[in-house]
C-alpha cells in the first residue's frame, strides 16, 4: 500500500492566465447520465453529448469512459499537473496517457464519475469541452513556439487566442466531423501540412515597417487516407487570421459531407471539389465575414510578455559531477533557445504513458527549473521544459533520473510514437501501445539514440489504418490489422516508409505487412540495409527520401528492392513451431480481430 | 466530542481533539508501527498497531487488548494513523465490532498534524487496565457466507475500494469500483459531507440499499470506505473484513473486465 502524501499546493507557482472550465457544465454532465441510465435520454443524443464535453467510449464497454483534457497551446502549469495526478488516482488507473494532439487522457473513468473529473478540473481552469466530437479539437503549437532559433515569432498567444475564440462558439458544435487547428514555430518543428488548418508565423515587410502575418495551409490530415494540405496565399495577414478561420469553417460547415463518415473530414471535401475552387472559396468567403460583421471580431491576443524568472536554488551542489548518462541525454533530449544560456528540455514517455506520481515530480520540476514556470507538451507524447539555465542542466538530469522521466533519445528515431491501440480504443486492431514500448527499449538499448545518421528519423504506430499514431508521416511507419496462416491469425502491421511532416512533407509508401513480432528485427534490418549503402552525409532520412522517390543508385534503388530484402523476415511460422508468434504484445491469449463501433465520428 | 452511532459524526476535527487532550476526556489510538511511534506520536496517544491487532482478532483477544489500553464502554476514543486513515478505520471498526459506540477517527494524518505544529511527544503514557463489556455487533460484518447470499439480493450493493486496476483484472462479481483514493480531500482523509453525498449519489450508492465493502486483504481501505459512507449518513453498511483475499482463497467466483489490456503499466 502506497500512498503519496496529501500535499498543498506551494505558493510559488505560477499560475495559469486563461480558465477554460465552467462548473456549470460538470452538473449539467452528472444529471444527463442520470437521465440517460434512466432511459429519459437516447443512446445516440447521449452519445453526441458526452463526446462534446470530452468523455470518449472505451473498448467493449459503456460502463467506462476515457475523459481527453484539452490542454490550449501545449501550456501546462504546476497545479494543473498535480490536479491531473490526483484525479487520475481518484478516477483512473493511477495513471494518464500524453496524446499526440496536446491532450491529456485519463482511462477507465466510471461514466458516473466524469462529472468529478470535471469538478476536479474547473479549480485549475481546464476542461475537457470539445475534446471529441465534430468540433473544433484542441489548438495545438509547437513546444519549441517562442524559443525556436528559426521562428519569426511566437504563435502561442495565436494558438491560445483562436482556442478561446471558438470554444463553446456556437459555429463549431456541429461541424460535418472533427477539425483541427496546428499552430506551429517553423516549417521543422510544425505539422502544419498535415492538419486542417496549419499556420506558420511570417513576417512581411511594407513601407518600411514589418507586418506579422502567417502561412496557412489548408486540407491536409491524416487517417484512413491521408492529404498534404495546401497553402492558401502568400501572406496572411495577423488581422485576417480570424476571418480567415472562420471563412473556412463556414464553408467546411455548409458543404462538408454529412452523410458518409467515412469521408467527411474538409480533406475529403477539398479533394472532390479541387485545390483551387476551395481556394476561391474560402477567398470569396473571407471578404463576406470580414464585410458582414456588425461588429469588429477580433481575436483576442495576450502579448503580455511571460515572465522569466530564475528560480531560487534551494542548495549550492554546483561541485557535483553529472550522473552517467547526462551527455548522452544532454545530446539527444534538449534543444539551444534563440534566448541565449537557456535550453528546453523534452521528456519522452513510452507511448506516452505517466503515473500519478510522476506527474507530481514534473510539476515540481518545472518549478524549481524552469524560469517561466509552465510545461509544453509536444507533438510525440511527450513534455517540454523550457527556459531551464544552461548550468542548471546536470542537476536537472539528476533529479529526473530519480523519478523515471531521464530516458534518453527524446529528439531521435527512438521514441516512437503508438496510439493507445487494443489497450482502450475501440476500433484497434492490435497492441500499437505496447509494440511502441517495446521498439524504444530495444533501440535504447543498442543505443540508437547516439547516432547521428538516426535522429532526423521516426516510428510511428497505429493501431489500425486510421492514423491516430500518425503512420503516414513517419519514416518507418506501421498501422495494425490481422494476418492468417491456415485457421490462425496473428497481429500485423501494414509498414510504409519515407512519410515526412516537414518542408518536404510526403505521405509514406506502402512497403510490405510484418508481423507484430517480427516489427524489430524489420527495423533493425532497415537500418541495417542504410548502413550497408548510406552516403557520407547520409542519414536514414534523406536515405530512404531517395529510395522512396526512385533517386537512389545503390543496389537497393526502390521500395521494392527494399521489400525483397525484408520478405524472408516476415514468414510466419506455424503455430506449433512459434506460439509466441500468434500472440500480440501485451496479451497472453491468442490474437483475434475484435473492434467495437468507433466514436471520433460520431 | 462526538460519537458515531449518536451523532453520525464519523470524523474529529484537530481543535477539538485538542481540547479533549487538554480536558483528558479523550483515549487517543496511534494505529501506526511500535518503531514510528516511539519517535513522536500525538501527546498522551497510546500505540496499538493495526498488525499487532490483527495478529489474533478474536473477540476474546480483542476486548482484551482494548482493556489493556485503558477503554471501557464510557471511553471516548479517537484514532489516527498515517495512511490516510485506512488504518485506523480498521482499528475504530473493531471498537465498533464488540459495542463501543464512542469512537472516531482523526480528520487528517498524523504527518499533517505534526506539519501543522501541533502537539507531540515520544512519552509512553501509564495505562490503567479497565473493563469493557462484549456486546458484539454482527450487523456491521459480512463474512464470505453472507456475501455470498447478499449480493444477490437487489437492494445490496457491494462496493470494491481498491485501486482501479487491480478491478479490472479481477474482482467479486456484481460489485462497483470506488477507489480508496476517492474518498479523501486534499488535507482531510474524507472528503466534506456535501462532496461526498454528491460522489455517492452520482454512483447509485443512497440509503435504500444495504451497503458491503471490501478491499485487497484485511479490511483497512474498505474501513476507510465504511466511515465514508456513516458520514454521509449510510450506516446500514458492512465491512466484509477478510476481504478479497479471502474470497480467492475460498475459490468463490470472480469477475473481470473483459477486452481489455490497459494494465501494462502498473507492472512497471
Amino acid at each position: 500500500m502506497t500512498i503519496s502524501n496529501l500535499k498543498q499546493s506551494r505558493s510559488d507557482s505560477v499560475k495559469p492566465k486563461i480558465n477554460w472550465s465552467r462548473l456549470e457544465e460538470a452538473d449539467n454532465f452528472a444529471k444527463t447520465v442520470k437521465l440517460f441510465r434512466q432511459g429519459k435520454y437516447d443512446a445516440d443524443s447521449f452519445r453526441r453529448f458526452r463526446l462534446q464535453h470530452g468523455a470518449y467510449g472505451t473498448r467493449m464497454t459503456g460502463d467506462y469512459a476515457m475523459v481527453r483534457i484539452k490542454i490550449p497551446a501545449g501550456e501546462i502549469y504546476p497545479n494543473q499537473l498535480e490536479k491531473i495526478s490526483q484525479l487520475s488516482e481518484q478516477f483512473s488507473i493511477g495513471s494518464a496517457h500524453f496524446s499526440t494532439r496536446e491532450n491529456i487522457q485519463l482511462h477507465w473513468v466510471v461514466l458516473e464519475d466524469v462529472s468529478e473529473i470535471f469538478r476536479g478540473l474547473t479549480e485549475v481552469g481546464l476542461t475537457s469541452r470539445e475534446a471529441c466530437g465534430n468540433t473544433i479539437r484542441n489548438v495545438m503549437c509547437s513546444p519549441l513556439s517562442g524559443v525556436c532559433p528559426d521562428e519569426k515569432f511566437d504563435s502561442t498567444p495565436y494558438a491560445l487566442a483562436t482556442a478561446r475564440f471558438f470554444l463553446r462558439n456556437p459555429m463549431v458544435q456541429n461541424l460535418p466531423r472533427k477539425f483541427k487547428f496546428n499552430f506551429t514555430c517553423c516549417e521543422k518543428h510544425g505539422m502544419v501540412r498535415m492538419v486542417d488548418v496549419g499556420l506558420i508565423p511570417q513576417i512581411r515587410e511594407v513601407d518600411g515597417t514589418s507586418q506579422r502575418g502567417f502561412k496557412v495551409f489548408l486540407g491536409g490530415g491524416l487517417g484512413n487516407k491521408s492529404f498534404v494540405g495546401y497553402q492558401l496565399e502568400e501572406f496572411t495577414p495577423e488581422e485576417d487570421l480570424v476571418y480567415t478561420s472562420m471563412a473556412v469553417l463556414r464553408i467546411f460547415d455548409r458543404l462538408g459531407d454529412r452523410k458518409n463518415m467515412a469521408r467527411n473530414r474538409m480533406r475529403y471535401l477539398v479533394n472532390d471539389m479541387g485545390w483551387e475552387k476551395f481556394q476561391n472559396l474560402v477567398l470569396k468567403e473571407r471578404a463576406i465575414v470580414r464585410a458582414t460583421q456588425s461588429v469588429i471580431t477580433k481575436l483576442e491576443v495576450d502579448h503580455t510578455p511571460n515572465e522569466i524568472k530564475r528560480p531560487i536554488r534551494i542548495s549550492d551542489e554546483s561541485g557535483e559531477s553529472a550522473p552517467e548518462g547526462y551527455a548522452r541525454w544532454l545530446k539527444t533530449n534538449t534543444v539551444k533557445q534563440k534566448q541565449s544560456g537557456y535550453s528546453s528540455i523534452f521528456i519522452t514517455l513510452e507511448a506516452g504513458d505517466i503515473t500519478a506520481n510522476q506527474l507530481n515530480a514534473l510539476a515540481d520540476l518545472i518549478r524549481d527549473f524552469s524560469a517561466e514556470g509552465k510545461g509544453r507538451f509536444g507533438f510525440v507524447q511527450n513534455v517540454a521544459l523550457r527556459y531551464v539555465y544552461d548550468d542548471d542542466l546536470p542537476r536537472l538530469y539528476s533529479k529526473l533520473l530519480e523519478v523515471g522521466l531521464a530516458k534518453s533519445g527524446a529528439l531521435t528515431m527512438t521514441a516512437p510514437i503508438g496510439c493507445s491501440g487494443t489497450t482502450s480504443c475501440n476500433l484497434a486492431l492490435t497492441n500499437s501501445h505496447r509494440l511502441s514500448k517495446e521498439i524504444q527499449r530495444k533501440l535504447l538499448e543498442l543505443k540508437f539514440d547516439e547516432d547521428d545518421d538516426l535522429c532526423d528519423s521516426s516510428i510511428k504506430i497505429s493501431g489500425c489504418p486510421n492514423s491516430c499514431g500518425q503512420h503516414g508521416i513517419a519514416t518507418i511507419g506501421f498501422f495494425g490489422g490481422g494476418g492468417r496462416l491456415g485457421k490462425d491469425m496473428y497481429a500485423n502491421y501494414q509498414m510504409s516508409l519515407g512519410g515526412r511532416s516537414d518542408g518536404d512533407t510526403m505521405l509514406g509508401q506502402t512497403c510490405l505487412r510484418v508481423p507484430a513480432k517480427r516489427v524489430i528485427p524489420v527495423i533493425l534490418k532497415i537500418i541495417e540495409l542504410f548502413k550497408q549503402n548510406k552516403k557520407s552525409n547520409d542519414t536514414l532520412q534523406s536515405w530512404i527520401h531517395r529510395v522512396v522517390n526512385n533517386n537512389e543508385d545503390s543496389e537497393i534503388k526502390s521500395i521494392s528492392d527494399i521489400k525483397k530484402v525484408l520478405e524472408p523476415l516476415v514468414v510466419p511460422p506455424t503455430k506449433e513451431a512459434d506460439p509466441d508468434f500468434y500472440l500480440d504484445y501485451g496479451n497472453d491469449t491468442s490474437y483475434h480481430t475484435k473492434t467495437g463501433k468507433g466514436e471520433c465520428a460520431a | 466530542m462526538c460519537c458515531l452511532t449518536e451523532s453520525g459524526k464519523v470524523t474529529t476535527d484537530v481543535d477539538s481533539l485538542r481540547s479533549d487532550i487538554r480536558d483528558k476526556s479523550v483515549r487517543v489510538i496511534d494505529a501506526r508501527r511500535e518503531e514510528d511511534y516511539k519517535q513522536d506520536h500525538i501527546s498522551t496517544a497510546v500505540n496499538l498497531p493495526l498488525a499487532n491487532l490483527l495478529s489474533d482478532d478474536s473477540p476474546e483477544r480483542i476486548l482484551k487488548l482494548f482493556n489493556s489500553i485503558g477503554i471501557d464502554n464510557e471511553t471516548s476514543v479517537v484514532v489516527y494513523d498515517d495512511t490516510f486513515g485506512a488504518l485506523a478505520s480498521r482499528v475504530a471498526w473493531t471498537l465498533e465490532y464488540i459495542g463501543h459506540s464512542d469512537v472516531s477517527l482523526l480528520e487528517t494524518t498524523y504527518s499533517n498534524w505534526k506539519s501543522l505544529g501541533l502537539e507531540n511527544d515520544s512519552n509512553v503514557p501509564e495505562i490503567q487496565s479497565k473493563d469493557h463489556s462484549m456486546n458484539l455487533q454482527p450487523n456491521i460484518l459480512a463474512t464470505s457466507d453472507y456475501l455470498e447470499s447478499a449480493k444477490e439480493r437487489d437492494d445490496v450493493i457491494l462496493i470494491d475500494n481498491r485501486e482501479r486496476l487491480n478491478f479490472l483484472e479481477q474482482h467479486i462479481p456484481g460489485a462497483i469500483s470506488l477507489p480508496y483514493r476517492t474518498l479523501a480531500s486534499q488535507d482531510k482523509i474524507l472528503r466534506p459531507k456535501e462532496d461526498m453525498k454528491r460522489l455517492f449519489e452520482n454512483r447509485g450508492v443512497t440509503g435504500n440499499s444495504e451497503i458491503i465493502t471490501y478491499c485487497g486483504s484485511v479490511g483497512t481501505l474498505s474501513g476507510l470506505a465504511y466511515y465514508a459512507l456513516k458520514s454521509v449518513g449510510l450506516s446500514n453498511t458492512k465491512l466484509y473484513v477478510r476481504s478479497f483475499k479471502e474470497w480467492k482463497n475460498l475459490q468463490k467466483p470472480t469477475a473481470k473486465q473483459e477486452d481489455a489490456t490497459y494494465w501494462d503499466l502498473s507492472a512497471e
